[in-house]
This record gives structure tokens, sequence and C-alpha cells, in this order.
């Protein structure tokens, strides 16, 4: 029996087709290449200049004085825990809030509708704008920089984060859960908080961590609000050792102790956030599969 | 003709619906009117002009090809519509004599008395006990000990007890289907509602436990008032004592179940029975 | 002391209603911090506008001694360095939401579409860094020549390719910009392209298409509009990108018509001026150029959201 004839097919076009798919998808794949190329020239480039600076130093000293030798990195390491700390503190419970609002009375309010959409805006807001805001409304009315202002400076970035993952994951609830326990007589907010919230809490969870992530790496709002502080401190009334500043003003310098410490903290802040976010993930997706 | 304020009075005196049915044996009492029912989802009637009465100590079941209207009927006496805008009800509802579908009326209130278990088993994320606990903590305050009673008493009477009872600190996603939907009921049964409605409570299960379910459905009609919506007629047929069958929104038969599946009075009744269309 | 069930119900109403409000007002406090933020800047901003009126943007002028300022410059180097990133990202996260929506097997999916979200959580500044100290090395000794013998060659555009092999400049912080973006738009794009109904390809597949085919025709037409509100998001994050930028843009307060020449951005003006601005027209200026910055984004991040709304009701999924 031989191959039947479709005699109606163009051979010249199909052998065209098949080319530009072939073509299609390779650039495809290169493209894809080309992005993991990316990612691990950057953290082959971080592990090969910031690995040798880790030792116990980075983390028990803090940052040396222009032009003397050796130091680390403990004042802005604790500043920046300080920071990303209260930040977390502030902006949690106003984004899980919000986004409960926006869960339980978003389909029935104007108001709700227009938050959501500024919400996402204020997700994708340029954050050095938001730092000169926190300037003109807190530092300058108080005359100094402080922790605190760069609190609120990262604050205002982290909440739309914690808002739109809130707001998603309480949505992925079943409804049928929710009508069950309305169907027991529960007021609303019971059925918000003890089993909507407790049913997406890992989600809520994932969206939590997401965002500290996000702020632990922002250099811009803490340039004109928490500054940076050569020495160690904890008092947030005052300016505030950071990581990313510090990364920042050692980078550019000339000296070499200087530079070898940014490569080091550089690795330390990208080992956190990616660290945390691995985490958020591993941990939402057990919790969904368990 | 009670209010549902008595009811907080017959609350207090204990036993819920029983002290009423022994009074009441002569007298039907009709713990649910409808009358003039009508239903929208936005533009489209899902409901036209439904009347019918539920009556107390008896298990009523809903038939009906999809679409039919079932599960919206069944949804309006607990008013679990109200949870999405765009969906309105008009009419009269009488709950002992008291229009539900009046304004102003406590949905939280009414959804105490009236007790839903759904489709799908909606265990809450949280402990065996705790599933239970939760309903019943709304409006009750009872010791650590009256509430070990009365969740041991509830899963008994939803037949998990013997199941449950090493593990009620598990949550209660770690049962099966079949035992998750047997907690829905333990669940809506504990909180002492004067009327139980099912959904479809059976058509995610198994077998078995289809048949266990409808076991408890026997056993909870002495003390409950049960309202049970079913896609399966022999499923109506062996459990209920009066049986409705709807069709495109339409109430078109209502009657004792024996005689509905026996001898229908309407022709459309005799077509879906018989397997004809559906 | 056992309250009858209508009393715990009235009790429970007063919660409810104290549970609306409260949420409400968290809710309230970021549409707060927004118009907060347009009123606070414009207030800053207005000495500098109403001294050079609105040619404060078409001015180049930068004097700080002097006191006259115009900010076309790092407009300019914005729009510039932003619309470059683009042309270079979205071809490059179109196919890379290709291979991970069509070619890549099932199994590697997940570990290779955890590595481009890790691509997107690394922090801006290290991307400065990298590109600084790593990237601009190779880019002036090889790239830039190898440009400038090429394209720079041909007529008319050539202009763009010619000037010194710095390495910083406008070209380069395009490109680490483009690298910035990429994965932001990648994961908008894969979402998008996961919301075609399978039922839809293999109607496609059925008839004999291509996979290639399958994508241009089928799935690209049916999401255009969230990949464009996709793009648009993109543009939105590299028109307000500071540090990968402020390290290798060159801060130069002039435009040139080459790419190679060095120049600055909105953002990077501010991070590297604001810190020591005096007060007066330099700061107002400064806020000036943050509040364009701000309207700029809010356009066009508004502009994408409703693209992305309107795909929404379109198709009926959430994206």
């Amino acid at each position: 029996m031989s191959k039947p004839k479709f005699s109606n097919h163009n051979p010249d076009l199909f052998r065209r087709r098949k080319l530009a798919n072939m073509i299609g998808l390779s650039l495809s794949i290169s493209a894809m290449a080309v992005g993991m190329l990316i990612l691990i020239w950057i953290l082959a480039v971080l592990f090969y200049k910031g690995f040798s600076e880790i030792d116990l130093e980075i983390f028990t000293m803090n940052a040396p004085a222009p032009g003397s030798e050796g130091g680390g990195l403990l004042n802005a390491i604790v500043g920046s825990l300080l920071l990303v700390g209260s930040c977390t503190l502030i902006s949690t419970p106003i984004g899980v809030m919000a986004g409960i609002y926006l869960t339980e009375y978003g389909d029935r309010s104007r108001v709700a509708g227009i938050t959501r959409f500024i919400t996402d805006i204020m997700l994708s807001a340029p954050s050095i704008v938001i730092g000169l805001f926190v300037y003109a409304i807190f530092v300058a009315q108080i005359k100094h920089f402080s922790g605190w202002a760069g609190t609120v400076a990262l604050a205002l970035i982290a909440v739309p984060v914690i808002v739109r993952t809130t707001e998603n994951m309480l949505r992925l609830v079943p409804s049928t859960l929710r009508e069950a326990a309305y169907a027991l007589g529960a007021p609303k907010w019971k059925v918000s908080f003890n089993i909507i919230l407790r049913a997406a809490q890992s989600g809520v969870m994932t969206g939590i961590l997401l965002a500290i992530a996000r702020v632990s790496g922002e250099t811009a709002p803490l340039l004109f609000t928490a500054l940076n502080n050569q020495f160690f401190s904890i008092n947030m009334n005052a300016p505030m050792a950071n990581l990313p500043v510090t990364i920042f003003q050692f980078a550019m310098s000339p000296y070499e102790n200087w530079n070898g410490l940014a490569w080091g903290g550089a690795l330390l802040i990208t080992m956190a956030v990616l660290t945390l976010n691995i985490l958020a993930r591993v941990v939402f997706r057990e919790k969904v599969q368990g | 003709m009670k209010s549902m304020f008595d009811l907080n009075k017959i609350d207090a005196q204990g036993g819920g619906v029983e002290n009423t049915n022994k009074q009441a044996h002569q007298e039907t009492v009709n713990v649910l009117e409808v009358r003039n029912l009508n239903f929208y989802y936005g533009k489209f009637q899902g409901l036209k002009d439904i009347n019918l009465n539920i009556e107390q100590g008896k298990v009523t079941a809903f038939i009906g090809p999809s679409g039919c209207g079932k599960s919206t009927l069944l949804r309006t006496l607990n008013r679990m519509y109200d949870l999405y805008p765009g969906q309105r009800a008009e009419g009269e509802i009488n709950f002992f004599g008291e229009n539900i579908l009046a304004p102003g009326q406590d949905l939280n209130l009414l959804r105490s008395r009236i007790g839903m278990v759904f489709q799908k088993p909606t265990p809450f994320p949280m402990s065996i006990y705790e599933n239970i606990a939760f309903g019943v903590r709304l409006y009750e305050n009872l010791s650590r000990s009256e509430m070990d009673e009365r969740v041991e008493w509830a899963l008994k009477k939803a037949a998990l007890w013997n199941e449950a009872k090493d593990k009620l600190n598990q949550s209660g996603l770690s049962l099966s289907g079949g035992q998750q939907q047997r907690l829905c009921i333990a669940r809506g049964v504990a909180v002492k509602p004067s009327v139980i409605l099912l959904d479809e409570p059976t058509s995610a299960l198994d077998p078995i436990s289809t048949g266990k379910v409808e076991e408890l459905v026997h056993e909870l009609k002495h003390e409950y008032t049960i309202a049970i919506v079913t896609h399966n007629m022999q499923q109506a047929a062996r459990v209920s004592d009066y049986t409705a069958y709807m069709y495109l929104g339409n109430l078109v038969e209502f009657g004792k179940t024996d005689e509905l599946f026996i001898k229908p009075k309407r022709k459309e009744t005799e077509d879906y029975i018989t397997g004809r269309f559906g | 002391m056992n309250m009858t069930r209508s009393q715990i119900a009235k009790r429970q109403r007063f919660q409810d209603a104290l549970f609306q409000y409260s949420t409400q007002f968290f809710a309230g406090l970021v549409l707060l911090a927004l118009l907060g933020i347009i009123i606070s800047l414009f207030k800053d901003a207005w000495p500098a506008l109403s001294q050079f009126g609105f040619g404060f943007f078409t001015s180049t002028e930068w004097d700080i001694v002097g006191g006259e300022f115009g900010g076309f410059v790092p407009i300019y180097g914005t729009i510039v360095t932003s619309f470059i990133a683009l042309l270079i990202a979205v071809p490059l996260s179109f196919g890379i939401a290709v291979f991970l929506t069509e070619i890549c097997p099932t199994s590697l999916r997940r570990p290779f579409g955890t590595a481009v979200e890790l691509l997107a959580a690394v922090p801006s500044i290290i991307y400065g860094m990298f590109g600084l100290f790593f990237f601009v090395p190779p880019f002036a000794e090889y790239v830039e020549p190898a440009l400038a013998a090429t394209l720079g060659q041909i007529p008319v555009i050539g202009i763009l390719f010619s000037g010194a092999f710095n390495g910083i400049g406008i070209l380069c912080a395009s490109l680490i910009l483009a690298m910035m973006i990429l994965p932001f738009i990648t994961s908008i794009m894969r979402d998008v392209f996961e919301i075609v109904p399978p039922i839809l390809k293999e109607s496609a597949y059925g008839i004999g298409c291509t996979t290639w085919e399958v994508i241009c025709r089928i799935v690209l037409p049916y999401t255009s509009t969230g990949v464009i509100g996709g793009i648009m998001l993109g543009l939105g994050r590299a028109l307000g990108e500071t540090m990968a930028v402020t390290f290798v843009i060159g801060n130069a307060h002039k435009i040139s018509p080459s790419l190679f020449a060095a120049g600055s951005s909105i953002a990077s003006t501010l991070a590297n001026e604001f810190g020591e601005a005096e007060a007066g027209a330099h700061l107002s200026s400064l806020f000036a150029l943050g509040l364009a910055l701000f309207l700029i984004t809010l356009v066009i991040l508004s502009l994408a959201k409703f693209m992305l709304i309107r795909m929404e009701k379109a198709k009926g999924v959430k994206t």
C-alpha cells in the first residue's frame, strides 16, 4: 500500500510553514537562553565578587570610616532589619484589612473599585518619587532624616503588594465555604476572619513574604528619608544605616575595602531576597497541596 | 402560628422543635409557607409564582431537570441569595408566620434557625471539634464540658462519632469526602435549627456514603423539618414524604411522594418520572 | 449571662458595622496616599513651575549656580532609555513567554518559571552594580565598536552609534533597564497566554497548524489587549527605575544625538542631586521633575490597567 497522495497539498507552502515554525521556535528558545544567561551571569558575578567578603567580620564590625581599613556591615544589617521589620509591622495590618475590604465589599462599592485600581498603580509607581513625598511631609517637617521616615516610605511600597495578594488569595477561597459559614448564621466579620482568612492564610503569608522581599532591596525610597548612618545606632528617630544605601555609597567610592564591602553587602541582600522568594513559593505550594 | 421571637421562649424550655411536635400532633404545622414567590437573576426570571408549604417534621423533596429552579428555591428559604447583588426575590415566605423576605429581617438570626448543607462538602479549615463548635459558639455560651457533649451529640446524630472520636483535633480536611459531608451535616445539626435545607447533599459522594446520608435523613426527620433538593428521583422517592416537581422555574406539581410517583396528576410530571426527558 | 438569640444578633450587627468601617478606613488610606503624593509634590514643585513656566519642560538649561533650570534633558533621557529598553525587552519577553507556555516540557515548566521570577526579584541596585562593573567593560570594548562598525556606517541612523566608546551612556542604561523589565513583562505575558482556552488551541492544531502559527494566529490575537497592557506596565516600571540606571547612564546634563553619549534620566538626576540641593529653585525644580515623572507614570499605568481590565471583561477571566 503506497502512502496516500494529498493532491491538493502544496509542498512548497508546507515547507515554508515548517521553516517559519522552526525559526520562530528556535528564536523563542534562544530568548529563554538569553534570560537564563543574564540570571546566571548576575549570580555568578555576585558570588565571585562577594563571596570572599563574607566572613565573621562583615557581621560583627561596623562600617569603616573613609580611608580606614577593614570593617564590616553590622550597622547597615541591623539598620535594614529594623527598617524592614517596622515596615512589615505597619504594612501587614493595613494591607490585610484593605484586602479584606476589597474582597468583602468590593463587588458593591464604586469606592472599592477605584481603590483596587489605584492600588495596582501604586504597585509599579516609581519608588524614588515615594521617597520624595515622604521627605516633603516628614523629613522636611522635623528637619532631620529619620528611620521612621524610611519605614513610612517602605510601607507605601509594601502595602499595595500586600493588598493585592491578600485580595487575590481571599477570592480564591471557594464561595461554597463562605456560604457554609453564613448558613450557620455567622456575622460577616467572623466569616471573614475565622473562616476565609484562615482558609487563605498561607497565600496571604506568601504575599507578606513577597512584600518583605521587595522592600528589602529598595534603595531609592531610603535615599532621602532614612538616609544612612556611618555608626551603629538603633535610634529610629535619626538617620538609620541600611544595606542598600550603604552599598550605593561604597560601590561608587574609590576605597578598595569599601568596594569589597559593597559586593559583600550586595550578595547578602540578593541571597536574602531570593531566599524569601523561594520560601514564599514553597510554603504556599505545600499548604495548597497538603 | 408562632413568630421567630417566640422561638426563643421555646429554646428556653429546651428541646427545640420536639415539644411542639408532641403538642401539634393533630394539626399540621407549616414551618415555611411560600406565597407568590418570584425570583430574578438580574433580568432573568428563575422562579415563577411559586406557592407551597413545607410541613413540620416531614421531608420535602424538590426534583426536576437541571436549571428548573429547585436549588434557587431552596436558597431563597434561608436568603442565601442575599450574598450576591443582582439577585432578588419578590413575594412572601412565611417562617412560622413571619415573612422572611421583608426588609429589615435579621439574616444571621434567620440562618441560625434554618440551616443548610451544600452539594460539595465544605469543612472549615479547623479541627473537627472546632468545625462543630464554631456554629454553636455563635449563639450559645457553653462551658467546655457542655460543648464536648454537644459535639459528641452532633457527631452521633450524623453517624460520624465512631470514626471521628479519636481524631477530634485533626483538621476537618483530613476526612474522606463522605465523612466530610457528614461532618457538615453534624455542623448543621449541632446548632439545633428548626429546618435543615439539603442542596443535593449526595451528588458528590460515592454510593456507600450516599446510603449513609440517606439513612441520616430518615433519622433526622423525627426532630427536624427537612427540605432536600435532589436530581436523583429514586432518592426523592426513598427519603421524602412530600415531593415538588419543578420545571423551568415553575412548580408543576406538589404532593405526597407516594401519590406523585405512582399516580402523578400532571402529564409533565409523568413524563419526567418515567424518564421521557431530563 | 445568657443572651437571647435576637440580642446576640443585634450585637453582631453592630460588630459588622464596625468591621465595615475599619476595613474601609484602611482601604481609604491607599487612596489618601496617592492624593497626598500628587498634592505634596505639586506644592513643592510650584515655585519652579511658576518661575519657569511651561518652558521648564522644554528647556535644557541646568545651571545650579545661576539658578536656571529646565527639565528637558532628564525627561529626554527617561523617555529614550525606556523606549529602547522596551524595544529590546518585548521581543525577548515574548520569546520566553512562548517558551514557557508552549515549548517547555511540563516537568521543567516550574523551575524555569521560578528562574524567571527570581530574575524579577533581584534588587535594582544589584543590576546597577552588575551593569557598571561587569557589563560596561565588555560593552565598551566589543559591542560599541561593533555597532559603530556596522550600524554606524548606515547613513542617517549611523549618527546614533557615533562617538567615544565609553561604555556608560544612554544605550548601556537602556540595555540594563531592558534586563530589569524583561522578567516583569515575561510573567504578565505568560499569565495572559495561559488564559487562552486549550480547546481553542486544540482546534487550530487539529487542522494542522504549526506551533508557531497557533501562537501568532490564535494566542496572540486572543490575548492582544492583555499583552499590550503588560507592555505598558513594563514601560511604567522602566520610566521610574532609579538605581539600575543611575550607575550607568553617565549623569551628564546634555543631549547628544549619539546613543553612546552620557545623559541623565529624571530618576538618576533626583538620586544624584536631591541630597545636596539647596532650597530654592534647585530643590523646587527637582520636585517638578519628580512630579512630571509621577504623572507620566500614572497616565501610562492607568492606560495599562484599563487594557488589562478590558481584556478581563471580554474573556471573563481575572489577571
